[in-house]
């Protein structure tokens, strides 16, 4: 089953190139693939410790390399996150005008890399899954993108490759720091060799701070964040929707599996840094944000923001705050998704996304105003949507903390901080929904068409998944917060 | 089972015998002694896997100055695989020679083309195995002068000989290194035979000066073989004016062998400190220079001149590690992604040029080529599931273990740099429209067999280098 979820993307990468029908063939392993998540994450469970359905190969018994697939309730519900988002991404692909079936291959191989990083028990094919990407972006964006897509495709690529190779060889101190006669890449090893407290707490402190940069790069952290919005902006809509929707987990998701259990000293040592960028993130950002005049800029940027709540439920240490970080990560991927979803639509039928120019769209094209608005109800937090849910963990985690300071301490300081930011994405994004879709068209008015109804179905599907979630949040948590319970202390 | 040294003699005969078929046979197609010379190398690079293990109580001669362990029938085959590839090379190049060559026949001097390259793969092989500086020294000048003809062999085109004049003086001016350092350390240690000169080194209260002297003098030697910076002023230029398959070769073959020997060599002078600070100081040269000058580059073949520059700095950074596990791997990685970088731009040059522009478009010429080249770029970026990344992934360990970790961060971000390079050569090949003059490129099923092959082996050892390392031991 779970080499099916990882290989079905890939396998059909590879057929597509071969010359398969490619919206036939992207749709149907897309589908399948969701379908074993689904079964996968329902399938679950929840009491047995460590990890299931662990499926081995060994490779290399100099290096002690094996190619191990496993999951928990983290890493399922992130292959959860990749296979709903890749359904719809393909679903919204529209008509493409050349080399339709190299496009399809790009995207099935992003979130084939994803998936395989998250269900990857050993760092190296975590790492090498995650790089699979690298080029299906360069091209998405240097080929099929918009505005200043050359130069964007040379940004992110060159930020993301170097990311990485700083994330590698932090991987590799890692690896280092363990006695040699434990010496793995295999997860399992790694956490078994820090629960003994092998690790040494200085060394901790230095190889935290390598994978928070690395990672940090992948995930936008101020101050490496230039990337993104760029990107973002140029970025045909599925691209766009994958990469901020499931890729960038990944550095979130390799915090939260390798920085925070196995290096708790590092973690503690660095967490006044952290949460001075995070709240950069959050409030400068944020009021970056604010200042946008385009609605693909202000959404790749509202991105960046947001990752800084899930960077506070990871700095917070402790399984309150991990585990809404987790259905964060989730809900911020479905809500991004639909968001980009609907400019790229909209792209394709005004002559500007600038503010300035666009106006009344609602009333032509009522659909697509509908889903708009589902996905700034959810990216603002609404309660009902699952990044409510999630937030008030992350906050309420922030505050509690799990370093046992007293008295009022930073965390408190960022918690009270960060919930400034709910009113800062609140401001953006209604009033990009309000210049956007209602008030008066502009002049000359342009006549357009509403999406396909047949979208209805990936939206319903994004926002069903997202309200889901933000109903019964208890479904996430009791399978995520099994993964922690061996690192971290619940928060009273 | 096979004695080892026969694997050089039998590539010698097969060389000759191909030069007097050449010589008397004046109305066969030439192209036929390249596939019998192809056909040579794989029958001896087969018998390569049934040579016999030297045993440690031979006394011959023979074996105080040449050596039959792992390691060298490694490198051995290297040599052998690279040449093949270079004669698949040539093959596809012929009809460029044919109007280099002055001659009376449409075919002059094809004969000798597909020849040379055998007596310059017995020298890498004799290179391989060499563990006394006499043997390093002879060995290293039959591959050097080989390789004098073979660059500047199509003398109608100025470029080539220009490469060639600038290959001869810098190259006889390494020779000379070479020959002083030798005579150095033999002054010194009384001893030629690199086993000996450790034993004498272990001595105590030995004056290490003059040898110490007599051994920078060979690292520069070597240096210039290996392209290391400062030594590398004559690489861009040869590279670029050398026939397509001679600068694969050279880029290969040459550096494969600088690097054996130079694991050999410093073997007895690690244990001095001063050599190790040496060698770091040149890794670092040579990764900042190799990866910033390529940057700028517009020429296909001068880039991936540069990118060789800056690939002999990782290999570098492998040897101060002391990872000899890292640098035959690296090597290996090398040869694939560089012979299939060659391969490509030997097929999209013929007869147009070889500028990036040449390049641009080349998805719609020719989809498999384009793929192949992408292949090779992200291996040579250092894109994971190829081989090229998993050298790199060596490389780093082996300097995070010794606690290179200045090294380590120059590293970092020579590999950023290089990821802007060589996905500059995707660019080309996926984003921009070809020129509307260019037309379908036509692969021989045997140069389409060779790039299939390269691609395969790049991804395979991607992922599952253990072969390399049963094939080490």
């Amino acid at each position: 089953m779970l080499l099916l979820v990882t290989f079905a993307p890939i396998v059909a990468a590879v057929l597509i190139m071969l010359g398969l029908p490619a919206r036939t063939t992207a749709l149907a392993a897309s589908a399948l693939t969701l379908l074993t998540s689904v079964l996968l994450f329902f399938g679950f469970d929840s009491i047995a410790p460590g990890f299931q359905l662990v499926f081995t190969i060994p490779i290399s018994t100099e290096l002690r390399l094996n190619f191990a697939l496993g999951v928990d309730g983290l890493s399922l519900l992130m292959i959860l996150l990749g296979a709903i988002v890749l359904l719809a991404a393909v679903w919204f692909t529209g008509e493409i005008e050349h080399h339709e079936n190299a496009f399809y291959a790009c995207l099935l191989l992003i979130a084939g890399g994803a998936i395989g990083a998250f269900a990857s028990l050993n760092l190296f094919f975590f790492y090498a899954f995650h790089e699979l990407a690298l080029i299906p972006t360069f091209l998405l964006i240097g080929i099929w993108g918009t505005g200043n897509r050359r130069a964007a495709a040379w940004k992110v690529t060159i930020y993301l490759a170097l990311g990485s190779v700083i994330l590698l060889v932090g991987l590799i101190m890692l690896y280092r720091a363990v006695p040699s006669s434990a010496r793995s890449l295999d997860l399992r090893v790694l956490q078994a060799a820090a629960s003994a407290g092998q690790i040494a707490p200085a060394m901790q402190s230095s190889i935290y701070l390598v994978l928070l940069i690395g990672f940090g790069t992948l995930i936008s952290l101020v101050p490496f964040h230039t990337w993104a919005p760029e990107a973002y902006a140029s970025a045909p809509a599925p691209a766009a929707m994958l990469h901020a929707g499931v890729l960038k987990k990944f550095g979130l998701y390799g915090l939260l599996r390798l920085a925070l259990p196995l290096l708790p000293d590092g973690a503690r040592h660095w967490s006044g840094l952290l949460l001075v960028l995070l709240l950069a993130n959050i409030i400068y950002i944020g009021l970056v944000t604010i200042a946008q005049r385009r609605l693909d800029w202000m959404l790749g940027y509202s991105s960046v923001m947001h990752m800084g709540y899930i960077f506070l439920g990871i700095a917070s240490a402790n399984i309150l705050g991990t585990t809404g970080a987790a259905i964060l990560m989730f809900a911020h991927g479905l809500s991004i998704a639909l968001l980009f979803a609907i400019t790229g639509e909209i792209r394709k039928r005004v002559p500007s996304l600038d503010f300035d120019a666009m106006g009344g769209l609602a009333k032509q094209m009522p659909l697509a105003a509908f889903a708009f608005g589902l996905g700034v109800f959810a990216a603002i937090g609404l309660p009902g949507f699952s990044n409510f849910a999630a937030e008030i963990m992350v906050v309420f985690g922030a505050f509690r903390n799990g370093f046992n300071y007293q008295h009022f301490h930073i965390f408190q300081w960022a918690a009270f901080l960060a919930l400034w930011g709910v009113v800062i994405s609140a401001v953006y994004m209604l009033r990009a929904y309000r210049r956007a879709f209602f008030g008066s068209s502009p002049e000359p008015e342009v006549v357009v068409a509403d999406i396909r109804s047949g979208f209805r179905f990936p939206i319903a599907l994004l926002v069903a998944a997202s309200i889901l979630f933000g109903f019964f949040p208890q479904i996430a948590v009791q399978r995520i917060a099994p993964a922690f319970r061996n690192y971290l202390t619940a928060s009273q | 089972m096979i004695p080892a040294p026969y694997l050089e003699v039998a590539v010698i005969i097969l060389g000759t015998i191909i030069l007097l078929v050449e010589s008397f046979a004046s109305q066969l197609d030439r192209r036929v002694l390249g596939y019998a010379a192809l056909f040579g190398l794989a029958v001896i690079f087969i018998a390569t896997f049934f040579v016999a293990p030297q045993s440690s109580t031979a006394s011959a001669p023979l074996w105080t100055f040449y050596s039959a362990d792992a390691l060298s029938l490694f490198f051995k085959r290297i040599a052998l695989a690279t040449t093949a590839g270079v004669l698949v090379m040539m093959l596809d190049f012929a009809p460029s020679v044919s109007i280099g060559v002055q001659g009376a026949t449409p075919q002059a001097g094809l004969g000798e083309f597909f020849t040379i390259p055998l007596f310059t793969c017995a020298g890498l092989m004799w290179m391989a195995s060499a563990i006394d500086f006499v043997l390093i020294f002879v060995s290293l000048e039959l591959v050097t002068i080989s390789f004098y003809v073979l660059v500047g062999f199509t003398r109608r085109n100025p470029a080539s000989l220009e490469a060639a004049v600038k290959y001869l003086v810098l190259s006889a001016l390494a020779t000379g290194f070479l020959v002083y350092g030798i005579t150095w350390i033999f002054g010194a240690t009384g001893e030629t035979n690199l086993q000996k000169i450790t034993t004498v080194f272990s001595r105590p209260g030995l004056e290490h000066n003059a040898a110490l002297f007599g051994g920078v003098l060979v690292i520069v030697a070597l240096g210039f073989k290996i392209a290391a910076v400062p030594f590398h002023i004559w690489v861009a230029d040869v590279y670029q004016g050398a026939p397509t398959p001679v600068t694969a070769y050279l880029s290969v073959g040459s550096k494969a062998a600088g690097f054996i020997v130079l694991l050999r060599v410093l073997e007895p002078f690690l244990i001095l400190p001063q050599m190790r600070t040496l060698l770091v100081a040149i890794a670092v040269l040579t990764l900042i220079y190799g990866n910033l000058a390529a940057l700028p580059q517009t020429n296909v073949k001068r880039l991936l001149a540069y990118s060789s520059i800056a690939h002999a700095g990782y290999l570098l950074v492998a040897v101060v590690s002391f990872s000899g596990r890292a640098v035959a791997f690296y090597l290996v990685a090398y040869l694939l992604m560089t012979l299939l970088s060659f391969a490509v731009l030997v097929l999209v040059s013929q007869g147009e040029g070889d500028q990036l522009e040449n390049f641009a478009g080349l998805s719609q010429r020719s989809p498999f080529l384009a793929f192949a080249m992408l292949v090779a770029m992200a291996s040579l970026a250092g894109v994971p599931f190829t081989a090229g990344f998993l050298g790199k992934f060596l490389v780093f360990d082996a300097a995070v273990s010794a606690q290179h970790f200045g090294l380590v961060v120059v590293a970092v971000i020579t590999v950023g740099a290089g990821f802007y390079y060589y996905f500059k050569v995707v660019r080309a090949i996926y984003w921009d429209a070809p020129p509307s003059s260019a037309d379908k490129i036509i692969i021989s099923p045997l140069t389409r067999f060779a790039i299939i092959a390269m691609i395969a082996g790049t991804f395979l050892l991607g992922v599952y280098p253990q072969p390399i390392f049963d094939a080490l031991q």
